[in-house]
């Protein structure tokens, strides 16, 4: 089974929604849209309070190349345009819209939309980057960008990532199944986009019934294939994807597209297909609801914008007594979340809710070198010592010890049996790195 | 608007407690901790503390016992009073006690024991900081403070089955000393099962291997460690078997006899006095076996796996040093 070297099993616990069908979210009646919800510079506001939106309405932009506009999620009127908690933590200038939780767009198969087949990849890229898509597997980065290689790069493949290997989460798994033509489909644009000669979507063997439907979707499509990979975290980072895919090792500080390969979600195929052929702009996501605090576990198709506390208030609402964690995203690199005001945005693959027993202990004991850490590190770092080095600020090691090629997975602390924060400590080394350069002194 | 999870539950007709933890990611860890780990290893030995007694009597389960309490009360007296928390009960205490007393002879004196097992802890490990900072492995420096302070007790041993108590204990030859001052071989079989003279835990080559294929088992302890320093105390001690077979011993033999078993398992295994990097794994135990074989063909004495492990100790931080693993997308270094 094709993969890649070192790395984790944790319990997936995949089966508490895996085979729950996505459903429609309940039409939200207040979102709330960050201005900024993608890698770089983040939007301007394009309407302002009171002003009355469609579904679809472009409500901001942004000049600069490396950024991606957002829309409005439903049909209303704006409330305000104001700071807003998100997700990753930080107040961001947000659009909040009213509606009246029932007018809704019919998005479908639009006659006018040029066949996908005639578009330049010119075109294509100027449709992506209209649409707002950004990269839903959670890093968020602006996919009209990623589909831009310099003219000195020859792209040849493009991998569609379908592996999905953060616990819990099931969201990609339900859209293979689901919509398995539309991933095909935006898979074939992205190659178009492009100029790849092949593409794949490589998922995780836990998931052998989608291989089945994307398999029909391919027909027989020379050019493209599933590729089954061992069920292993972290399968679904870019460079362990393109590893054990096509054997090739991106080097340190570069990016897939120097070996000559373009990595993306297969839901963020799906709404490039949508946004192609549905002139659709990415206003909506299919999200896992799940963990041991979620009452009634599910695959939501919710508006971005809707808060946390009314995706989950469909799901049953928490379930555990005491401590729980909510985390946007999945457990393994999901944020914790401590206010349940924060909408969904593009980047939320999940809302997990680890609860009772299974949230972590927060104390930690000395390491005993066991090298579990460096056993499983998926970049070959070692990660007791440049998780010390990070958290004294001995920054010359943290750097010479390649403590940048992190690629904070979670690997390392994930099997840790003194419970100690590895990761948490070569993200604080990162920072102060940072600062240090900033301000030119250690 | 929900301003926090008490609306969520509040809808969901939860209860009224919110304890939300926020904290950074991973969210989920692996339930192994360094007690279970510990424990581990103490249940790992008990195949040979079974051994040692039915060969040597109750005098080998007090002499563990002694040693346990000795290792552990020195843990907890240095916690006490350096302020630190409390971990005396985690096991790794207590697996030194086992171990020291695994490598005295039977017939050692109580208190000598005692002392053995209260500078393990306290000078081989808590002054380094405890668990985890300590550079040698303490039970062998323990047994090396023994061997400095006790040269002539260390080293008188007793037939299986003859009485360890005080002085009609007859004493007798360890096959390694047989073999290095007399030139004589025990039979293969008889040291795998046990039947020799020896310290506690370096008589029944099964009894070990047992305990160590659990941890391999329960993947506490490398295979690259075990194999390695057995591997290497093979084919070191075959080269010369075979260039000689008359002076010097057979391969099987250098594995089976004296302390190889005992270190390669439950020593060389150690987590925290042994390399974190593949390739350093590999030139500790490797190295480690081949010091075993000269010390014992060609050193003053005739074991020596306290001493190679004991000087591969003193390696291991420049061994993590000098063998980093290679970094993904890395060109060769």
């Amino acid at each position: 089974m094709k993969t890649f070297k070192r790395g984790i099993h944790p319990a997936y616990h995949k089966e508490l929604t895996s085979g729950s069908p996505i459903e429609d979210a309940v039409l939200p009646k207040r979102v709330v849209v960050p201005l900024q919800q993608h890698a770089g510079t983040p939007c301007a506001p394009l309407v302002k309070k009171g002003d009355e939106v469609r579904e679809g309405q472009k409500i901001g932009d942004a000049d600069s190349f490396v950024s991606a506009p957002v829309h409005a999620p439903i049909t209303g009127r704006v409330k305000d345009v104001a700071p807003h908690i998100h997700p990753a933590g930080a107040r961001v200038l947000s659009v909040i819209i009213e509606g009246d939780g029932a007018s809704k767009e019919e998005w479908k198969e639009d006659p006018s939309a040029p066949d996908a087949e005639r578009l330049s990849a010119e075109e294509i890229r100027k449709v992506i980057r209209e649409a707002g898509i950004v990269g839903l597997g959670g890093a968020a980065f602006p996919t009209a960008v990623k589909l831009s290689p310099p003219k000195d790069r020859k792209i040849d493949t493009v991998i569609l990532n379908g592996c999905e290997c953060e616990p819990y989460l099931t969201a990609d798994h339900r859209v293979m199944i689901e919509e398995p033509e539309k991933v095909v489909q935006g898979l074939k644009i992205i190659m178009r986009a492009v100029g790849a000669s092949a593409g794949c979507i490589g998922i995780e063997d836990n998931k052998t019934d989608c291989a089945d439907s994307l398999s029909r979707a391919i027909a027989k499509d020379p050019r493209i294939g599933v590729i089954l990979l061992e069920t292993k975290y972290p399968q679904g980072a870019e460079k362990m994807l393109i590893k054990a895919v096509l054997r090739r090792n991106v080097p340190l500080g570069k990016l897939p597209l120097d070996v000559g390969v373009i990595v993306n979600n297969v839901a963020t195929a799906v709404k490039i297909f949508e946004a192609v052929r549905y002139k659709k702009p990415l206003i909506d996501r299919v999200v896992t609801v799940s963990g041991n605090g979620v009452k009634t576990p599910k695959n939501l198709r919710v508006r971005i914008g809707t808060a946390f506390s009314d995706v989950l208030g469909q799901c049953g609402g928490l379930s555990e007594e005491g401590e729980r964690e909510i985390l946007a995203g999945g457990p393994m690199m999901g944020v914790a979340q401590k206010n349940l005001d924060v909408p969904v945005v593009k980047g939320t693959s999940g809302i997990t809710v680890v609860a009772g027993a299974s949230v972590k202990p927060i104390k930690y004991e000395p390491c005993i070198r066991c090298s579990n850490c460096v056993e499983v590190c998926p970049m070959g770092l070692m990660p007791y010592r440049i998780a010390d080095m990070g958290k004294m600020g001995m920054m010359d090691g943290f750097k010479s010890w390649s403590a940048l090629a992190c690629i904070e997975c979670g690997c390392c602390s994930f099997v840790c049996p003194a419970q100690r924060p590895l990761v948490e400590w070569i993200r604080v080394g990162k920072i102060r790195l940072r600062n240090s350069e900033k301000t030119g002194s250690m | 608007m929900a301003d926090t999870v008490e609306d969520v539950k509040e809808a969901s007709g939860a209860g009224e407690k919110t304890g939300i933890v926020v904290s950074s990611s991973p969210h989920v860890l692996t339930t192994e901790n360094i007690p279970r780990i510990m424990y581990s290893v103490v249940a790992a030995l008990i195949p040979a503390i079974g051994v040692s007694v039915y060969l040597f009597g109750l005098r080998a389960l007090l002499l563990i016992a002694v040693c346990i309490t000795g290792a552990v009360g020195s843990e907890y007296a240095v916690q006490r009073l350096r302020g630190k928390p409390v971990k005396a009960w985690d096991g790794s205490a207590a697996i030194t006690g086992i171990l020291l007393a695994l490598t005295l002879p039977p017939g050692f004196p109580f208190f000598g024991a005692f002392l053995g097992s209260v500078f393990a802890i306290v000078i081989a490990k808590q002054i380094f900081g405890g668990l985890g900072y300590n550079i040698f492995n303490p039970a062998l420096l323990g047994r090396a403070f023994l061997q400095a302070t006790y040269p002539v007790l260390i080293t008188t041993w007793v037939e299986p089955f003859a009485s360890a108590w005080g002085v009609d204990a007859v004493s007798a030859a360890t096959p390694l000393a047989l073999m290095k001052f007399e030139g004589r071989l025990s039979p293969h079989m008889a040291l795998f099962f046990g039947n020799v003279a020896g310290s506690l835990g370096e008589t029944s080559a099964l009894a070990i291997l047992a305990g160590g294929l659990y941890l391999r088992y329960k993947g506490y302890i490398n295979w690259k460690l075990p194999l390695g320093y057995l591997g290497a105390v093979a084919a070191f001690g075959g080269i010369f078997y075979l260039i000689n077979p008359a002076r010097y011993p057979d391969p099987l033999f250098h594995v089976l006899s004296g302390g190889a078993m005992l270190g390669a398992w439950f020593m060389v295994t150690d987590m925290v006095t042994s390399p974190t990097t593949p390739s350093g794994q590999w030139i500790f135990a490797v190295a480690a076996g081949v010091i075993a074989v000269v010390i014992r063909l060609f050193g003053g004495l005739p074991e020596g796996v306290m001493y190679s492990i004991l000087l591969m100790n003193a390696v291991v931080p420049l061994l993590n040093r000098w063998t980093r693993p290679k970094v993904f997308g890395e060109a060769a270094r």
